[in-house]
């Protein structure tokens, strides 16, 4: 999947990785995609959570096997306004 | 007829401009697991566009006091108080197996080789994402501790109106 700005929280527990996102998030403009790197698996589920709360759209989330642990690929996009 | 097109990102910020969710959390305990909890759960209220607010008391009062510092309250009952109940963010200790201070040592250990953020820096990001703080005066009086042996950035010292003030428009108000 396309990204226009990567996010590397990779060895991050919860909350961190939502903590990073919102500010990395404010960095992009409207329709732009942020890629989330995580192994947290929790992502799975807070990813969409706080894209639910916060109005910003989730387009996609991938998982490939890492060395020791499962990493994820989170994709929000910028909401406008 | 006419027909008002209204932009959807824009209306959705209106309302999220208006209607705000508020977040508010007592935090009565002073142990280091139940303080990372209330902070990981106002760090993650906060990132998630809601408005965070603290209220520390009692022993929660602990977790923002800065380290080394002394009060030194007139009588001595709250002198002795004082130098029994020691302050500051990185000495709190675990509400089980703390062990005089070894099992505390050892899950600090772990976190940080986990890259798990500690108390202080959970309480630094909190103040980074505009978490208010506020400090409990009655508290702060019996137990003997001043106002500028508290950290920086505490936003008021007040009472039970103000929390419950802002506990009513809250939708998670949490006690720790």
């Amino acid at each position: 999947m396309q990204s226009d700005v990567k996010l590397d929280t990779l060895g991050y527990f919860c909350p961190m990785p939502i903590i990073l996102t919102s500010k990395k998030i404010k960095e992009l403009t409207s329709g732009q995609v942020l890629e989330v790197i995580s192994d947290d698996e929790g992502i799975k589920k807070d990813m969409p959570a706080w894209c639910e709360t916060t109005g910003h759209t989730m387009v996609g989330l991938e998982e490939e096997n890492g060395i020791e642990k499962k990493i994820y690929k989170a994709y929000v996009k910028k909401a406008g306004g | 007829m006419t027909i008002t097109n209204l932009e959807p990102t824009t209306a959705l910020a209106e309302l999220r401009e208006t209607k705000t969710e508020k977040v508010t959390l007592v935090v009565l305990s002073g142990d280091m697991d139940r303080v990372m909890a209330a902070l990981i759960i106002a760090t993650g209220a906060a990132a998630m566009g809601m408005q965070v607010t603290m209220f520390f008391t009692f022993w929660g009062l602990n977790a923002i006091r800065k380290e080394h510092a002394s009060s030194s309250p007139k009588d001595w009952l709250r002198r002795a108080f004082g130098w029994l109940n020691k302050g500051g963010a990185s000495r709190l200790p675990l509400s089980r197996f703390h062990f005089g201070g070894l099992g505390t040592t050892m899950m600090k250990k772990v976190m940080k080789d986990n890259r798990m953020p500690g108390i202080p820096e959970l309480m630094e990001t909190a103040q980074d994402l505009g978490v208010k703080m506020i400090a409990c005066t009655t508290t702060l009086g019996l137990m003997g501790i001043s106002k500028d042996t508290l950290i920086d950035g505490i936003d008021q010292l007040a009472g039970v109106s103000t929390y419950l003030n802002e506990a009513r428009q809250g939708s998670v108000n949490l006690f720790i």
